[in-house]
Parts: structure tokens; C-alpha cells; sequence
């Protein structure tokens, strides 16, 4: 009796005190704003609910998501305890200790990175890249795709003309030339009396769009960021026979297929163009799929979803997008902030996550037997994640993404020069970042 | 006043012209009309291909723009309980429900602090410098007029760096105060220059006669030139108050979570996959609608103050 | 030298002064125009000077450990040799000029078909004015949905009209059209603040000019003119001179509708500014880039203004 009476005080005490600290704790994350942000606070509400720390959240719209984060970390703000940072900010924010190095951290709570889908710990926690050392936790998966119109794809009157045309069954494609024989079919096609188009691919140029589409094709014509066994040698991977072909191919892909004045398109273009039925196929990342299934238009079983077609020589690979969760060295609450990566590194949390609608990392999720069928886009998104390769994660990774957009806009869309001579031009421009930088 | 007056336009003439600014009116307007009829309408109407003239009109954009929402599983969906409210039912229509109000609310109160407090604060200090600038010798008066005039040409961007970290320094970082002085020195040079024309207009022989009276100064300015002046005053606040309402490159690197305006805010609200172009069409339309209140209700003093001239002698 | 203050003081008539209770002109006079003078100090001229002092040197705003070198003015010698910012500079002048042609044709126009004082004018003036006062961001953003050519208006109303297929061209695509598209686009938003000063200018033409004209039996096209121009002038000038300066820094709004695309065609300066500042955070760079184009919009508007006062004065 005295024994239970004196645990059950200690207990209440230690609660009271635990809940006392914890009561004056309040963290604010950092993301992007978009769809999956509204979910990560509804998920977040059972953490303010466990710990009494009260979450507060700021979400900066993509366009300007680096500049207004980045400026923020740079001048050694705290508006943010935990920062939601794109993939390519990892080389930076090592560097230059933004982000609080998590390995400590990781070994003490008995974290191991072996837990998350290996494509995500290299893309969105290492730095430098394929070695041990985390300044996140990967926590949202995103990789570019493609949606097609299955309805349109099952309709016996376009079966029979595809067939016709083309000699060969409609089947969704699974190599880009089979892509771009599908997308030329259904280019200027009247379906229900619209005139629809074939595709719609990224081609804005203000942020990174058409970096992340053509990238994502030309990984898979053999493009290669620099020599394996020389770092920032580029001559011969970046414009190698591959990669001008398929720059070649991508241009080719505008040329032909595209709905006319998408010469600007990026993730929201690209959803509109797509859900108000005027593509067949579209290009783009994951994240998307989610708000297309309950679309009236275009929801209900009405879309496909498609893995990344295969190159010529049978290469497949595709482009990562995701994000992973850091903590901002500069917070003034670092514990509070490890606090809420443990909960969230939790398997019923991320669970919970993937059923709202966010793409969680973690293996166990995601390798659950019933994963596959728990949404029509579900093995897609993992066969997806197995072959993802990123864009530059360098601390001067934002000066290396604007010449590449304009070098490919410039060829692409504008239609000036050649493919090669806009890759010998991007050989240059890298050439010359990497010498400011003092890595060549 | 004669019945017939030289300067008078003819009758045809007159018909003329209404009928030609009545066309460049509808045309004009054309734009902000689609923007007004977006805001009603569904979001697979409003991005319908082709574009639709006639719709069913839904308060959808206006609820989305209040609200954030979560988009339930379809079986946890059919087993909420009803609907409770307008608001959720239109929500309940979309497959989602909400969750919470929206941060429109608190970025549209940011603008309405913000955009008129600058507002204040230029009228403030350009009625007393233009005043000092139209009444005094002050000497290289063009020169000085010029420098107020150049600190307007600065690409904001150009400075954008200094005044972030100076502003990080100084706490005025994502602050209203902060906001309200960087709006007004922007402002000023517009203010200055403006009223110093309305100012220049005022006869100085009813200041020194009031001046002869034994008024001081200050008094003859704060009772003979302000009255005076008011329309050219009223005219001047309409134009800091458009260019205050709807900065956004300042806004955007400068505020975030406590004193952001509005403008940042609108091109960005995202649905439920991709942009929710009605909710945006609503927060335009909404975010029009204090501007133009306010110089409707000027309207009078706007084109008075505008002919002031005419009245000069 | 003589202290400003006392020189003021000394432009009211002495008789006056002498009237004057209270605070003298000279405190008045100082009161008056301190704290605009000192406000534009703090925040337009301080942060001016610290960027002129990063423009010599190599900083990098987003990193902050690294050591800061003096580049002398390799900066300046950087900019003034690159072909790709000289192209920047045509397509900035290129929108500044159309833009501001439209404006004061369309503008003026406008404004002197108002000042025929129909019935209504005032409601047409309140209704015209509005596409001004919409945000830039939210127009750019907004314009690019209205250009769309499946989803947007504006290719169908050109079919409507022309029998050109909607889906035949594109605004903001290759072909051209883009830079126009952004003309247009400013165009309509800021056609009214040139209207409302030229109004401005017209209404402040006496009347008794124009009668002394008819009396002289001069035509129309003559008072047209001889009277009607030269008095509008200097309101005319004032309306280029500020949609001159504000469209020179164009970022917002143009940002938003193309991001400088197709390629660079519409590539403004104020747009590539931003993004050697904030995207490649080359900040002595982009300072040196920012203190050219100042001084460019400065040496321009100082001759301008000069030309504007001779105006004025005539």
C-alpha cells in the first residue's frame, strides 16, 4: 500500500513535470506548401496530443520555398526548429552546419537508416553522398512518373485505330519509344468531341521544372552528372551519345506532343492539363497521384499509373523528388525537435502518414505485403523508388539547376542550337561553378 | 454661367466618346470579370477544357479559401456522421473535410495593418515635406527633390539583402512596424512628389493672410493648407495604398509566419492536387474589394483632386 | 557653407517673419522634411552604400564561414562583358518601351475622350481604373491561366473574333508572342495611372485658353495642338517617368507569367537580378549587378527630369 501510494505520487509528479516542461515547448516546422503539408499537420496533432508541445507551422508555396527557407538558414534565423528542406539543400546545409548532424542522435534512440528504402537515406540524409553521415530523416518519398488515361486506353474504338495504326496492341508503354509512338497516336485526337493531346511534360523554366523532366528521360539514354571514378569530370558523361540523344528525344517529345502553348509546365500545369482531359499521359511526381484518383473527371479508376519507361538500351531509371526531415542547428529547441523526428520515425506513425496521403520511407511500411494494393498507385510509387537518381546536391547546386534551365529551355522550348552544343554549353557552365567553388 | 460655352463638346462628339470608353471599359474589364466568375465556380468547371462561359455558380472557391482540408479514405468518409453547416457540406461535396480555418483570415488583416498604416505614414510625411519643399527656399531643392524621387528607381531586389539582415539586427524582421517603414519609404517619393504638385497649387496669399492674423505657422498649415489640400491628399493615399496593398516582392523574402500580407499568399493556395484556381479567384476577388471600397468612396475627391488645376485662378 | 535651414528661413519675407509666432520656418522647414529624409537614409540609402561595399567583393550570402575576398571591380568587368545580360538589357527595353507607348496612346486618349464630360464618365473613370489595382502577383499568376491555350479565354476569344484556331497558337510560347504577351499584359493593368494624370493635365487647361482661341478663329486640330499637347506635357512626362522607373524593375508580375521564358525571351533584368541574388547567391555579383542597373535608371531619369523642369518651365 505505502510502496503503490509513493510510486503512484512519484509518478504524478514526474508527470507534472514532465508535463510542465513540456507544456512551455513549442517547435515550428518548416515545409513547402502544398498538399502533403496539410496532412503532416493533421498527423502532427497526435504529437501536440502525446507531448503538449504545441506545433506551429510555416509553409512557403514552391516558387519561392529556397529562396525564403534558404535566406532564413543563411542568416541564421530560428523561425524554424525542424525544416522540411529539398533534397539538393543537403550538400549546403552540411557544409555550411545548418542542419544539426543526426548520427548521434540516430544510435542513442536506436534509429537506423537501414529501416528507410536505401534510394531515399542517399538522396534526401547523406552528405556527402554514400557515406555514413545524416543530417535527416527521410520523410517524404516522391519520384517522378507517369499517369496515363486508362479509360481511354480500354476503349475498344481507340484500341482498334492504335492497332491500325501502328500494328501493335495498345498497351501502356513501358520503353520511351513506345511512349512517344503512344503519345504521337493520341496527338490531336478527337475523343468525345475534344481535340486531346498526346503529353504533357515539364517544360517551366523559372524554378527547375524542366531540369527534373528532362533529366528524368535522359538517365536512361545513358546520361551520367560526372565520371564514377573521377568526380566533376564531365566531358564524355554529360554529353555523352546518350545524353544527346536523349536531349534529342525529349525535344522530339515537345515537338510533336505536346498540347500547343505548354511551353511553361510544371507540377500544376501539368495536373490541370491532365485532369481537365485534355492528355492522354502525363509526366509527373507522385505526389500528385493521390488527388487524381478522387478527381471527378479523372478518379475512380478512370487512371493509370506507370513506372518510368525503360531507355534504348533497356536503362531505367528515374528522377527523385522528396524531401527529408532536418533539424535547424540554430533552434533554440533541439530536444524538442529530436523529440518530434523520434515520433515520427515511429512505424504506426508513418502508417498513418501513408494513409493520409504521404509518402512515407520507411520499409516496414512500405514492403507490407498489403502496401501494393493499398491504393492503385501503390507499387508504381515503389518500383519507382527503386530506381531514382538525383540532380546535384552540391552547396552551389542552385547556380548548376539555372544553367541547366537555360541551356534546356533554350534548346527545347526556344529551339536554339543543337542538343549537343546545349550540353558542351552545360559542361561549361558546371566547368566554371565547380572552379568558383574551388572543386576543380 | 451661359448656356453655351465654346469649350463645351458637341452633342455628337460627346456620344462619341461615351460609346468609345464604354468599349475599352467592357474589354478591360473582361479579365477581372473571368477572374470574378472563377471564383464561382467548381474546380473541374474552372479549369474545363474548353473554357465554360455558363456554370452551375458554387461557393466552393470561398469555402476552400477559409479552410484547410484533409482528404479522408472514401470508407472513413461514408462513415462521418452528416454534415454539420453550409461549410462542411460543400467541403463533404469535394470528398474532403475540413480541418481548420485557413490562414487567409490573418494575411488579409496583415494587408488591411500594413497597407494602411503605410498609407498613413507616407500622407504623414509627404503632406509635411512636400509643404516644406513647395513653401520654403529650401536649396538644392531639385536636387534633394530628385534624390527622394531616385530612392524609387532601387530594384528591391538590389537592397533586399542589406534590409533583410538589417532588419534581422534591429528585430524588425516579420514585424508590421517593420513592413509599414519599408512601404513608406518606398511610398514617399511618390507622395512627396505628387502633393508638392497639389501643395504648389494652393495660393500662398490665404497661408499669409492667415499668417497676418496671427496665426502661427504650423496652425496656417494644419488649418489653410490641409483643408485645401485635402483632395490632392485624398488622390495621393489612393496610389500608396494600391502599391502598399500589393507588393509582393519585399513580402515574400521579408515576412513569414506573423506579418505576411496577403499577396504571397493568394497565388499559392493549393488544393487538393495542384492549385485550387477558384479558392485563388476568391482570394483575388476578395483581396480586390478594400482597395476598391476605398477609392470609390474617394471616388469624388480622386477626380476633384485631379482637376484641381482647373480651379487654380 | 551655409546651412540649408538658414537659407529657408531666409525665403519668407522678412515683414512675415516677423509676424510669425511659435516655432521659426527654419525649425519648421526642418521638422518638416527630417524624418523622410532620415527614413530614406535608413532604409534606402544605408542598405544602398552595404551593397555598392559587397558589389567589390565575392561574398556569397549563403556562406557565411567562407572568407571574403576584395575583387576589385572584376564584378563590373564581368557584367558589362557578358552578351547573355546585354540581351537582358534589349529585352527589358524592349517591354519599357511598348508598354509605355501603349499606355500614353491609349492613355491619353482615353483620358481626352473622358474630358468630353459625357454623361457617366465618372462610373466609366471608377470602372477603368480597377485593373490597377489588382496585386502584379496575383495578375501574373492569373494571366497565365487566362493565356492558357485549351484552358484560358484569351485564344478564344481571338478565335471568336479572328477564326484563328485556339489551339494554333500560344501566348507565352515560342513563336514570339511572349514578349508581347507581357506588354499587353501591363498594358491593360496600367493604362489607367497614365489616363488619370493625363485628366489630371487636361482638366487643368482653363477654359478662357480656348476661348481666346476661338475668338483668334483658330481650328480645333490647331488648339488641338498648340494648346492641349504643350499643357498636358509635363503631366504626360510625370505618368512616363514613373511607369518608366516601375517598369524598369518589373519582377512580380512578369516573373509570375512567363519566369523569363520561352529560353530567355522575356528574361527582364529585375528577373535575372533575382536570381543571381537569391537563386545562385552570388551576392558581390548580383550587387554589382543591382548598382548598374541603378545607375542606369538614374542616369536616365536625370536627364529626363532635366528635360521635364524645361518642360515645365516653357
Amino acid at each position: 500500500m505505502k510502496w503503490t501510494s509513493l510510486a503512484a505520487s512519484a509518478a504524478i509528479a514526474l508527470a507534472w513535470a514532465t508535463q510542465a516542461s513540456a507544456q512551455g515547448s513549442e517547435l515550428t516546422l518548416c515545409w513547402a506548401a502544398w498538399d502533403p503539408a496539410n496532412a503532416l499537420v493533421e498527423l502532427s496533432k497526435d504529437f501536440e496530443a502525446q507531448t503538449g508541445t504545441k506545433m506551429n507551422f510555416e509553409f512557403v508555396p514552391w516558387p519561392n520555398f529556397a529562396d525564403r527557407m534558404l535566406n532564413e538558414l543563411n542568416s541564421g534565423g530560428q523561425l524554424c526548429d525542424l525544416m522540411i528542406g529539398d533534397s539538393q539543400w543537403i550538400g549546403g546545409a552540411a557544409e555550411n552546419g545548418w542542419y544539426l548532424k543526426l548520427n548521434d542522435f540516430f544510435d542513442k534512440e536506436g534509429i537506423s537508416m537501414d529501416a528507410f528504402v536505401p534510394a531515399t537515406v542517399t538522396g534526401y540524409s547523406e552528405w556527402p553522398k554514400n557515406t555514413p553521415n545524416y543530417w535527416s530523416l527521410p520523410a517524404f518519398g516522391d519520384v517522378v512518373g507517369w499517369t496515363y488515361r486508362k479509360d481511354w486506353f480500354e476503349r475498344p474504338d481507340i484500341q482498334a485505330a492504335f492497332k491500325e495504326k501502328t500494328g501493335r496492341d495498345l498497351t501502356p508503354p513501358a520503353t520511351m519509344a513506345e511512349l512517344k509512338e503512344v503519345a504521337e497516336f493520341f496527338q490531336g485526337r478527337d475523343i468525345d468531341g475534344k481535340t486531346v493531346y498526346g503529353a504533357s511534360i515539364y517544360t517551366e523554366r523559372g524554378s527547375e521544372g524542366i531540369t527534373m523532366g528532362v533529366m528524368d528521360v535522359l538517365y536512361s539514354f545513358g546520361f551520367k552528372y560526372d565520371n564514377p571514378e573521377k568526380p566533376y569530370e564531365m566531358e564524355g558523361f554529360v554529353n555523352s551519345e546518350g545524353a544527346v540523344a536523349g536531349l534529342e528525344f525529349y525535344k522530339s517529345l515537345y515537338d510533336c506532343c505536346v498540347a500547343p502553348g505548354t511551353s511553361n509546365t510544371y507540377m500544376g500545369e501539368g495536373i490541370d492539363a491532365y485532369k481537365s482531359g485534355q492528355v492522354a499521359l502525363q509526366m509527373n511526381f507522385a505526389f500528385t497521384w493521390p488527388g487524381f484518383e478522387v478527381d471527378p473527371n479523372v478518379g475512380g479508376g478512370k487512371t493509370g499509373y506507370l513506372v518510368n519507361p525503360a531507355g534504348p538500351n533497356g536503362e531505367r531509371f528515374a528522377q527523385l523528388g522528396g524531401q527529408g526531415i532536418s533539424v535547424v542547428a540554430n533552434s533554440d529547441n533541439v530536444d524538442g525537435a529530436l523529440a518530434y523526428i523520434k515520433w515520427f520515425a515511429q512505424q504506426d506513425v508513418q502508417q498513418k502518414w501513408w494513409s493520409m496521403g504521404g509518402f512515407s520511407c520507411l520499409r516496414a511500411v512500405v514492403e507490407d505485403p498489403a502496401f501494393a494494393t493499398s491504393q492503385p498507385y501503390a507499387q508504381t510509387f515503389l518500383d519507382s523508388m527503386a530506381i531514382v537518381k538525383d540532380f546535384w546536391a552540391e552547396p552551389s547546386y542552385a547556380s548548376l539547376l539555372q544553367a541547366s534551365q537555360a541551356r534546356f529551355h533554350d534548346y527545347v522550348v526556344a529551339g536554339n542550337g543543337t542538343a549537343k552544343v546545349a550540353l558542351d554549353g552545360l559542361i561549361a557552365d558546371w566547368t566554371e561553378v565547380f572552379e568558383d567553388e574551388g572543386k576543380l | 454661367m451661359s448656356a453655351y460655352s465654346v469649350t463645351e463638346p458637341s452633342k455628337t462628339s460627346k456620344w462619341a466618346a461615351a460609346l468609345l470608353v464604354t468599349l475599352y471599359t467592357v474589354i478591360t474589364l473582361l479579365p477581372l470579370v473571368w477572374i470574378i466568375s472563377t471564383s464561382f465556380k467548381t474546380g473541374p468547371d474552372s479549369i474545363s477544357y474548353p473554357p465554360k462561359v455558363f456554370f452551375d455558380p458554387t461557393v466552393e472557391g470561398y469555402v476552400n479559401l477559409f479552410t484547410t482540408r484533409t482528404r479522408p479514405a472514401v470508407s472513413e468518409l461514408e462513415a462521418l456522421p452528416p454534415p454539420e453547416g453550409l461549410m462542411e457540406e460543400i467541403a463533404r461535396r469535394q470528398g474532403t473535410i475540413i480541418t481548420g480555418p485557413s490562414r487567409f483570415g490573418e494575411r488579409f488583416m496583415n494587408s488591411v495593418i500594413i497597407g494602411f498604416g503605410s498609407t498613413a505614414l507616407s500622407i504623414i510625411l509627404g503632406t509635411l515635406a512636400a509643404y516644406a519643399f513647395s513653401r520654403f527656399k529650401v536649396p538644392l531643392k531639385d536636387d534633394l527633390l530628385f534624390f527622394i524621387l531616385s530612392t524609387r528607381m532601387m530594384p528591391p531586389i538590389a537592397v533586399a539583402i542589406p534590409i533583410y539582415l538589417m532588419y534581422r539586427e534591429l528585430g524588425l524582421s516579420d514585424t508590421h512596424l517593420g513592413m509599414i517603414l519599408l512601404y513608406t519609404a518606398v511610398n514617399i517619393s511618390l507622395a512627396v512628389w505628387l502633393l508638392k504638385g497639389f501643395i504648389d497649387e494652393i495660393p500662398r496669399e490665404y497661408e499669409e493672410a492667415a499668417l497676418i492674423d496671427g496665426y502661427t505657422r504650423f496652425q496656417a498649415f494644419r488649418k489653410v493648407v490641409l483643408p485645401q489640400a485635402a483632395t490632392g491628399i485624398a488622390s495621393t493615399a489612393i496610389f500608396c495604398l494600391i502599391f502598399a496593398w500589393n507588393e509582393y516582392a519585399f513580402a515574400v523574402l521579408l515576412t513569414s509566419g506573423n506579418a505576411q500580407t496577403a499577396p504571397p499568399f493568394i497565388p499559392t493556395i493549393i488544393g487538393v492536387g495542384g492549385q485550387d484556381w477558384p479558392a485563388v479567384a476568391a482570394g483575388a476577388t476578395l483581396f480586390l474589394l478594400p482597395v476598391m471600397i476605398f477609392t470609390i468612396l474617394l471616388r469624388k475627391h480622386l477626380l476633384r483632386g485631379i482637376t484641381f488645376g482647373a480651379v487654380r485662378k | 557653407m551655409a546651412n540649408p535651414i538658414d537659407i529657408a528661413a531666409r525665403g519668407t519675407p522678412p515683414t512675415l517673419a516677423r509676424k510669425v509666432r511659435g516655432l521659426s520656418d527654419r525649425a519648421i522647414a526642418w521638422i518638416f522634411v527630417a524624418p523622410t529624409i532620415f527614413l530614406l537614409l535608413a532604409i534606402n540609402i544605408f542598405p544602398l552604400i552595404w551593397t555598392i561595399r559587397l558589389s567589390f567583393t565575392n561574398y556569397a550570402a549563403n556562406k557565411p564561414n567562407a572568407e571574403v575576398k576584395w575583387v576589385g571591380l572584376r564584378n563590373y568587368e564581368r557584367i558589362l562583358t557578358d552578351e547573355d545580360i546585354w540581351s537582358n538589357m534589349t529585352t527589358t527595353a524592349h517591354f519599357l518601351i511598348w508598354t509605355i507607348f501603349f499606355q500614353v496612346l491609349i492613355g491619353f486618349t482615353l483620358a481626352w475622350l473622358i474630358n468630353r464630360k459625357f454623361k457617366g464618365n465618372d462610373i466609366l473613370t471608377t470602372l477603368i481604373v480597377l485593373p490597377m489595382m489588382l496585386s502584379p502577383a496575383v495578375v501574373g499568376n492569373f494571366w497565365t491561366f487566362l493565356y492558357q491555350p485549351q484552358i484560358g479565354v484569351v485564344n478564344y476569344i481571338v478565335e471568336f473574333f479572328t477564326g484563328i484556331p485556339a489551339a494554333s497558337f500560344s501566348m507565352l510560347g515560342p513563336g514570339g508572342l511572349a514578349p508581347w504577351s507581357i506588354v499587353i499584359v501591363d498594358t491593360w493593368m496600367w493604362t489607367p495611372f497614365v489616363m488619370l494624370i493625363c485628366l489630371a493635365g487636361l482638366r487643368s487647361i482653363p477654359d478662357y485658353i480656348y476661348e481666346a482661341a476661338e475668338v483668334d478663329r483658330a481650328s480645333k486640330w490647331r488648339q488641338f495642338w498648340t494648346i492641349t499637347v504643350p499643357m498636358v506635357l509635363p503631366f504626360l512626362m510625370l505618368a512616363v517617368l514613373f511607369r518608366g522607373i516601375e517598369n524598369f524593375k518589373m519582377f512580380d508580375m512578369v516573373n509570375l507569367l512567363t519566369g523569363g521564358g520561352p529560353g530567355s525571351e522575356t528574361l527582364l533584368t529585375s528577373i535575372d537580378l533575382k536570381r543571381e541574388a537569391f537563386e545562385k547567391w552570388r551576392t558581390g555579383y548580383s550587387s554589382a549587378y543591382a548598382i548598374i542597373l541603378f545607375v542606369t535608371v538614374f542616369g536616365l531619369a536625370s536627364i529626363y527630369v532635366k528635360a521635364l523642369n524645361k518642360v515645365k518651365e516653357r
